[in-house]
This record gives C-alpha cells, structure tokens and sequence, in this order.
C-alpha cells in the first residue's frame, strides 16, 4: 500500500550487495540467480479520475503475496506506484520501478496508461501483465514483453452482446429497438467499434440500434444526451460508460421520466462499482454489466474471498469484483512463472509467462493462456446485474446466484 | 564586476555533455525532461518575453507538432526528420493565421491570451473527433527495444534523446542570444514595453510581432516532434490541454521572463522540485493525493510574490553576471 | 427532432444559462472593475460548491437555505484574498497577475483534493428528481429554483449598483481609475469591496450549481474558462451581459449538442469566443472602450 521509494532504495542496495555476492559466488553452483523475491511492481490509478477503481484494483494486489505464499510457496514483494490517473506519471512511475528493481510491472485498469507502461516494459525488456485494459493494441503492437490477462474490447462486445441474447431467453423477452449510448475516450471508441462489428453478424438478436449518442467523459451535465435518448423511443439502453457519467445518466433518467425496459451494458465498468450503489441508492436496482467476473463457485475465489475479508473486515469482495479479481490474477501470473523460471531474469520470466497453463484460477472462462500476441483467449463474462445493492451474477446459469429481472420494474413503454 | 554569462554556460555545458557517464536511467530522464522543458520554454519565451505577446494556448503548436509527425510516421513510415519540416510548416501557419486575426483586430493583453487558449481548446476537442488521427483513444507509434540506435527513426537508448534534446536546447539558446542582439530583438523589446511608442518611431509592429510568433511556433513545433517520438503516445486530451500549455510557461516565468537563462533555470528548478517533492513526500510517509502540488503551488506563489522578475535576474545579480540585456 | 424534445433542451439551456451566468457575473465584476484576470474563479465556485456539500452533509440543510450566509463568508473571503494578496499585482504586468491566480487556483484545486477525494460528491435534496410538467415540456424542479436565484441574485448586484452610493463609487473606480482617486475616493477599499462582491456571487451560483452537477475537485479550470467566455461574449461590464451570455452559451451548446455530437458541444462555444473577439471584443452588450 505505501510508496516508500525510499525505503526501496535501501532495499535496493541491499539487493545489489547480495546479488554482487551471489554474482561472484555463483560459479561455485552456492547461491543461483534464484533471489529469493519477486519483486513486482503494481500500477495503478489509485488517486485523480479514477481513483476509486485504482484503489479497488489495489485491494486485490494487496492480498496476493500472502494467498500466493500460501498457494505456490513463493514469495513476492510488491512495489506499488501510483499513476494518477494521467499517462505521463503512468510513463514515469514505470521508468522509476524499472529502474528500483521491479522484475515484472502489472496494471493499469485505464487503456491509456497501460499502453503507456506497455511501451516503456517493451523498451527496456521488462515482463508486463496487463491486469486491466480493453483497447485492442496493446496486443496488437507485436511487443514480445507485453501480456494480457483481460478480454479485448473486441472480446468483450462479443461476449457481451451473447449475454444480452442469453438475457432476453431466460426473461422471454423481446426488445426491438435500442438506443447505444457510449463515453468518447479510448475505451469507448473501442467498444463502439467493437458494437459496430459484431452487431451485423449476430443475427439472433432481436434488436437494433435506432440512435447512437456519444457523449464527453468530462461531462457533468447530460440532460441534452438523455433528452436525445428517450426521443428515440428506444425500448433499452445500451450503455458502454464510466463509473460518474454512469451515475449522472442514471439520475437525469430519472429526472426525466424515462423508464426503458433496462439499462445494459455489454461491457464497461461503472454500474457495478461500489460507488454507484452507495450514490444512487435505490435507483442503483436492476442495471445490468456483462462483464468478466470471477467464478462464485471456484476454490481460488473462496481463497482469495477469506483473505479479503481478514484484510477488509468491513467490506465485500462482491464490490470488486472484476478490479481485484484481475489484478489478483495478474499477480498470480507473474508468480508462477517465477515459480517455474526459477529466475527472475527477464528474458526468462518473458519465457515463462508464454508457457502458462493455469486452469485452477478465479475469474470465469478457460485457463490461462497466452497466444503469440501476449493474449489471453476465452475469458468468460457473467450477466452482472444490481440487486438488492450489490453485484450479483444473473448469468450464465451455471454461476448464477438468481435468476435475471427484465424489464425492470417500473417499464413504461414510450 | 560583472562576469560574463559564457563562464558559467561552459562548466554548465561540459557538466551537461558527460552527465549520462554517471547518471542513472531514471536521472538521465529526468535530466532530458528538464531539458525539454528548457527548450520548449525558450521557444515560447521568444513570443511572450521577448515580444510581449501571452500566449496560453502554446499546447497547440506541441500538439499540432506532434500529430502531424506522428501521423506521416504512423499511416506512411515518413520518418521524424522529414516529418519535422511538415510539422513545422503547419504549426507556422496556424500561429500566423491566430497572429495576424489577432493583430488585425487590435487584440491584446488578456484578450489574446484567451484567443490563444480558444484556439487551443478548439483544436482539442477537434482532434477528440478525426479518426484518422485516432481519435480520443489516442495515437500510438511503434516502438522497439532499446538497444539499437536507428536515428533515421528516431529510436535508440535514452541516451540518445538526452543528446538530442541537450542539442535542440543548446541551439535554442544561441538563437536566442542571437535574436536578442539582432534587429528583431530591439524591435520586440519596444514593441513590449510601448507599442503605441514603437509604431510612433516607425516600426512595423504588425510585422515583427508576426516574426515572433512564427518562430516561437516553429521551435515548438520541432518539441512537438520530440514529444511523440520519445513519448510514442498522443491523446488529445493530454497534448492539446490547458495543463499543458501551463506546464509550458512556469519554467520562463519562474525562471525569467524574456531572458535568455530563466526558460533553462525555471525548467530545471521546476522539474527537480516536482521530484524531490514526491520522495520527500514519501519518505515523510504524507501520501495524500494533491499534497504535493499543494506544496507546488505554494512555492509557486512565493516566488511570484517575491521575486516577480524570476528567479534568474535576482540569481544573476548575486553571481555578478549581467545578461545582453537586462530586463 | 419533435417540438417537445427541443423545447425540453432550450428551456434545460436557459435554465442553466442563468446559473451559469449568475457565475460570470462575479468574474464580469471582479474583472470589469478590478481588472484582475481572475483565473482561480471556477475555483471559487468549487469551494462554494464543497461548502454547501458539507453544510448539507452534516446538518441537511438545503443549499438554497444557506444562500447568505455562505455568500457573506465568500464576500469576506473575497476581500481579504484581494486587499491582502492580490492588490499589489494590479498594476503588474498581466502574465505575473495571471501566475499569481494560477498559483491560487492550483493551491485550491490541491487542497479540495487533500481534503475531499476525487470522486465526486452532490447534494441530493428530497425533491431532487421531481419536475413540473409544462405542456410538454419537464421544467425540471432544481434547476428552475437555481435559476431563480440567479436572476434575483443578479437583480440584487444590479440594483445595488445603480442605487447605492457605494455601488455608484466602485462603477466610478471602473470607469475612471485616476479620476476615482482624484474624487477621494478610497480605490483599495472599493477594490476589496468588488473583489468580495464578485466572490458572494459566485458562492451563490455555487450553492445553485451544487445541485446540478456533481462537484469533483478539477471541476474549477472548466468553470473558469466558462466564465471568461462568457463574460467576453456577453461583454465587459454589463451585468445583463453576463446573464445574456450565460443564457446564449447554455442554449446554443445544448442545441449544438442535441444537432451535432454532443460530444463535440463545447468546440462550439470556443468557436463563439474566436468570433466574438475578433469581430466584436467588447461583446455584445459591452461598451466599447
């Protein structure tokens, strides 16, 4: 939790002799490069915009070196900076844990940012797992340092989209008409190019976009979007958004009377964080995030679950989900390659990390794989809806906690 | 007695040359930021210092810059030092297009320098939208590992940018030493202190100002270029933003407005005390998010108060070095 | 694009056209008179919004409730911040003035972040959500008591200039610095007395714009330069001006929102801005200087 570079400094040194000494005596088989730590550095926006989801990432980091410990037997110091929700400090604060010793870098929920410390782990040959981040192009850059554990936006829509269809089965309902609302940034842009491409193809969709209305990340006033919103008539919203712009458009739906069958999003972050339950209160019920989620029922989630609560005794996993989840997975990457590397040498660790193969793990899909561009391929989503205030996992059946409500209570037609 | 300033600019200069023999790699990013910062500041200070002129939308030219080189590189391969040529005609044109709507229409003082920001926040919002430059979700060039030096590209070791950019703030200096003591420089100083005086004794006032602005938009043009070679990733909400253009102009003020050493001073001092902020910050364990631009602003508040020529006249003062021209 | 959809958005863009303008209004007056190139006002406005975020917080009481006694710390604020800090700097050059105010907004943006957080707060009042129905048209509750204010706010500042003797003396300061101090009259006391006038004035539309809008600690930089575009267009000096511009800005980007991208929506009133300068600097209900 602290940056004490300070304190990292003296460690620092201390690594150095010891990996001086281990140097010269390594010839004699004594002391092999096996240090005894991995020393990971963890990337996050844990202050500025998105400061919240930074520190709901961070909670999930926190508790890693001791489930790991535990798990693998391996140990790992964690080295924390924050990014400030801003692409330079991102940047630099990667340069600078490089620079203090960090054998592997890991973040940075926000696409920007983690293609920024993609960039400079790509420069400098330093191992980077992506615990968080959408944007196709990390992967796509040909980076041979670079890895992702995370769907891309592309993988999400796809999945996303199939969930809404699952969605519309077991509520044996039939929308006709949608009205796609997305935030304009990087992760927007994507998944509104990832809507525009897989949307044609799904032909057993019932519905279709009749508008599509993008809006300013930094609005704070959406009255005019969701005026232009309800005018079309649309029987849902589709919603690719952030975490406050998903609140103001909740309110001024509100405001304006306007009870759409739902409000899906097929994958964005936002309607299923903490803070939009706590803002929004009761008008939080029944949005819906299809989104890759942890498995309730698999071991390493209870694992993970009991050292949540020992560290956040006042707090449930459930609200970080997806943040803590992957970045837990992140760690949990980075570990077993050390584990199997035996060496926290790069280009080795690099390695490694290509041949993982972990398939007892938390979030929902299949193992933990990594193709030739550093990807992960078929990592699940769950149907997340808001009920009874917290996150809860309305699909695919067979992780499900309930059924799913839609249309939410309430639903006029227009 | 009064020492000449090339004394100092020697020890400082062999200091700079050799400072990556004994630097580390995050010092020696700090060091090619700082002199960035230095350069862009100068290219800036030539409008506003020398000529009077406030700009607060300089963002624009780093950006249009940056863009315009990034994008031959990105859709075409077109390397940075052909794409330079490009980035700075277009940012000369733009900053001849503000200059003469501005100068035509007699704005000035806070007036142009709201021009300016509108100018710049426009373009913001623009690039926000053209797809073709990659919109919101950002422009990213290629980058590869640093061990080999490939100039023509522009990649290689930091060491390289550091050189580099140590080159284009070397040079920067000498033009403007060079300007100060030419024709242009006079002209500039009695247009800014008197421009109704000036346009009296016959000078073209309208002319020179444009002079102005077109080389403090070219030379910020060539850090634009920089920026997204060394960055290797643009978003306009970062490069366009008014943060920026702030960010630009606390290094000449602090430093020194309209002298040839307060740009590189301010940027220097800047720089180091950001950094030293965050590990005094963190080694005093007060982690709280905003503390340090508290301090910041604080310090920045002070040296306005206290010393509102800069720091670099009063540091001058005391060293017994007298500049070309004392403000 | 039915009738009722557009009336909606126009009559939402006045509504927070005059909150907006009630905010320009300060700085038209901190501007117009002291000439200080205020640049910490979204600042200002931030505070004021924190302020009643907290009163309502621990003591639930509606912004509209704490009005004055918020604006009389503001005023108070406002005076003191000019008479002790700024003053000296009025006859310096712009660009030192500017730094000075770029140094106190920096300050005040940072410590709303020390002691707040970045995620946004609001104020959510019983009635928050309920709107009159208009014909077809939702005049939404919140913003139309918001946007009352502001008029009676602004008609206040309006009548006290015009009527009272002191108001007459600081439009005396403006107009004629040098002959003010001829007159006798004491400049620095009138300055201070302006500075914390335009500061009540935007702890009004703060404790109004609390309620539309979530407050985060970055929100000042967008206010400020909202403010400024305002004032520009609506012109220096005129106190209708500035409520003119409001409204103009607050309809004309709810318009070009609901036409064009609404993301794209603020490009149009720096486009305005651009034009109003080159082509009318002095705004449009100015007075050319």
């Amino acid at each position: 939790m602290s940056n004490q570079t300070g304190v990292h400094r003296r460690r620092f040194n201390k690594a150095l002799v010891a990996a001086g000494t281990a140097a010269a005596l390594a010839p004699f088989g004594i002391l092999r490069a096996q240090s005894a730590k991995l020393k990971v550095g963890v990337l996050l926006p844990r202050s500025g915009f998105q400061g919240l989801i930074g520190q709901s990432c961070q909670k999930g980091a926190d508790l890693a070196p001791e489930v790991i410990k535990a798990m693998l037997g391996v140990d790992i110091e964690l080295m924390n900076a924050d990014t400030e929700t801003n692409v330079d400090v991102a940047r630099t604060r990667a340069e600078r844990l490089i620079q203090e010793g960090a054998h592997v870098l890991v973040g940075a929920f926000d696409s920007g940012q983690s293609a920024a410390i993609a960039q400079v782990a790509e420069q400098r040959g330093v191992p980077h797992i992506v615990n968080i981040a959408a944007a196709p192009q990390i992967t796509e850059q040909g980076y041979k340092f670079v890895f992702r554990n995370f769907q891309t936006a592309g993988d999400i829509v796809r999945e996303g989209l199939a969930l809404i269809g699952e969605l519309f089965q077991a509520t044996n309902t039939v929308p006709r008409t949608a009205v796609f609302m997305h935030v304009n940034d990087t992760f927007g842009q994507a998944m509104a190019r990832g809507i525009g491409a897989f949307m044609p193809r799904l032909t057993q969709l019932p519905f279709r976009i009749v508008d599509t209305i993008s809006y300013d990340p930094a609005a704070k006033d959406l009255s005019v979007e969701v005026s232009k919103a309800k005018a079309s008539k649309a029987d849902f919203v589709l919603l690719v958004s952030r975490l406050n712009d998903a609140i103001l458009l909740r309110r001024e739906m509100a405001k304006q009377r306007w009870n759409p069958m739902g409000v899906v999003s097929p994958g964005s972050p936002g309607m299923y964080e903490e803070q939009f339950y706590k803002t929004l209160g009761k008008l939080s019920e029944y949005c819906i995030s299809n989104v890759p989620w942890y498995n309730p029922k698999a071991e390493l989630t209870k694992t993970v679950e009991k050292a949540f609560l020992k560290r956040n005794p006042k707090d449930q996993l459930v609200f970080h989900g997806l943040n803590a989840g992957f970045t837990f997975e992140a760690i949990l990457v980075a570990a077993d390659s050390f584990k199997r590397a035996r060496s926290t040498d790069a280009k080795t660790l690099a390695d490694a990390i290509r041949q993982t193969n972990i398939t007892s793990k938390m979030m929902l899909g299949g193992p933990i794989k990594f193709n030739e561009k550093g990807q992960v391929e078929g990592i699940g989503s769950a149907c997340v809806q808001n009920l009874k205030l917290r996150p809860t996992v309305v699909l695919p059946v067979s992780a499900a906690e309930t059924k799913p409500v839609f249309p939410m209570p309430g639903y006029k037609p227009a | 007695m009064t020492r000449s300033p090339v004394a100092l600019l020697a020890a400082l200069a062999a200091l700079l040359l050799v400072l990556p023999l004994f630097a580390g790699s995050y010092a020696l990013s700090v060091a090619t930021l700082i002199l960035y910062f230095a350069y862009t500041g100068q290219a800036w200070n030539v409008m506003t210092g020398f000529a009077g002129q406030l700009s607060l939308g300089h963002s624009l030219y780093v950006g249009v810059g940056a863009y315009a080189a990034g994008a031959l590189f990105y859709h075409y391969g077109i390397g940075p030092w052909a794409g330079l040529w490009i980035a700075i005609l277009l940012c000369v044109l733009m900053g001849l297009i503000i200059g003469f709507l501005a100068f035509r229409f007699g704005i000035s003082g806070v007036y142009f320098a709201l021009l300016t920001i509108a100018f710049a926040e426009f373009t913001r919002i623009g690039f926000d939208h053209l797809d073709w430059l990659g919109g919101p979700g950002g422009m990213f060039l290629k980058v590869a590992q640093r061990d080999q030096i490939d100039l023509a590209n522009f990649r290689g070791p930091p060491v390289m940018y550091y050189y580099t950019m140590l080159a284009f703030a070397g040079g920067a200096l000498a033009l403007c030493a060079w300007l100060l003591r030419s024709r242009a420089g006079y002209y500039w100083r009695a247009i800014r202190e008197d421009e109704e005086a000036a346009r009296s004794l016959g000078i073209n006032a309208f002319r020179w100002k444009m002079l102005a602005v077109a080389i403090s938009s070219a030379m910020t043009a060539v850090s634009g270029v920089f920026f997204a070679f060394y960055y290797n990733n643009l978003f306009p909400e970062q490069i366009f933003s008014i943060n920026r253009s702030i960010e630009l102009i606390l290094g000449p003020v602090i430093g020194g407005l309209g002298t040839l050493f307060g740009p590189i001073l301010g940027a220097a001092v800047l720089t180091l005390l950001s950094d030293g902020l965050t590990d005094l910050l963190a080694a005093l364990g007060w982690e709280i998010p905003g503390i340090k631009q508290v301090f910041y602003g604080v310090v920045l508040l002070l040296v306005v108060m206290f010393l509102p020529n800069g720091i670099w006249p009063a540091l001058a003062k005391r060293l017994g070095i007298r500049e070309a021209e004392d403000r | 694009m039915s009738w009722d959809l557009v009336a909606n958005v126009v009559v939402a863009g006045v509504l927070t056209g005059l909150v907006y303008g009630l905010m320009a209004l300060g700085l038209s007056v901190i501007f117009g008179v002291v000439r200080v190139v205020n640049f910490a006002h979204g600042e200002m406005m931030t505070i004021a919004m924190y302020s009643a975020v907290l009163i309502f917080g621990s003591l639930k009481l509606d912004p509209f409730l704490v009005l004055l006694p918020v604006a009389a710390a503001f005023f108070v604020f406002g005076y003191v911040l000019q008479t002790g800090l700024i003053n000296p700097f009025i006859t310096r050059p712009e660009h030192t003035q500017f730094m000075l105010l770029i140094a106190l907004a920096i300050i005040m943006t940072n410590a709303l972040l020390m002691l707040f957080g970045p995620e946004a707060r609001s104020v959510q009042v019983d009635y928050q959500l309920e709107s009159f129905e208009l014909g077809g048209v939702l005049l939404d509750k919140v913003r139309l008591y918001a946007a009352s204010v502001a008029v009676v706010a602004a008609a206040s500042l309006f009548a006290f200039f015009r009527f009272t003797l002191t108001g007459k003396s600081i439009r005396a300061c403006a107009d004629n610095h040098l002959g003010a101090r001829v007159v006798g009259l004491n400049v620095k006391r009138l300055y201070g007395l302006t500075f914390g006038l335009g500061a009540a004035c935007v702890a009004v539309a703060g404790c109004a714009m609390v309620l539309l809008v979530d407050v985060t600690p970055s929100l000042g930089p967008y206010y400020t330069l909202l403010a400024f575009v305002i004032v520009i267009v609506g012109g220096l000096g005129s106190m209708t001006g500035a409520l003119l511009g409001g409204v103009l800005i607050g309809v004309s980007e709810a318009l070009a929102g609901l036409l064009i991208a609404p993301s794209a929506k603020s490009m149009f009133s720096f486009g305005l801005l651009i034009l109003v300068l080159l082509l009318r600097p002095q705004g449009l209900l100015g007075k050319r200087s």
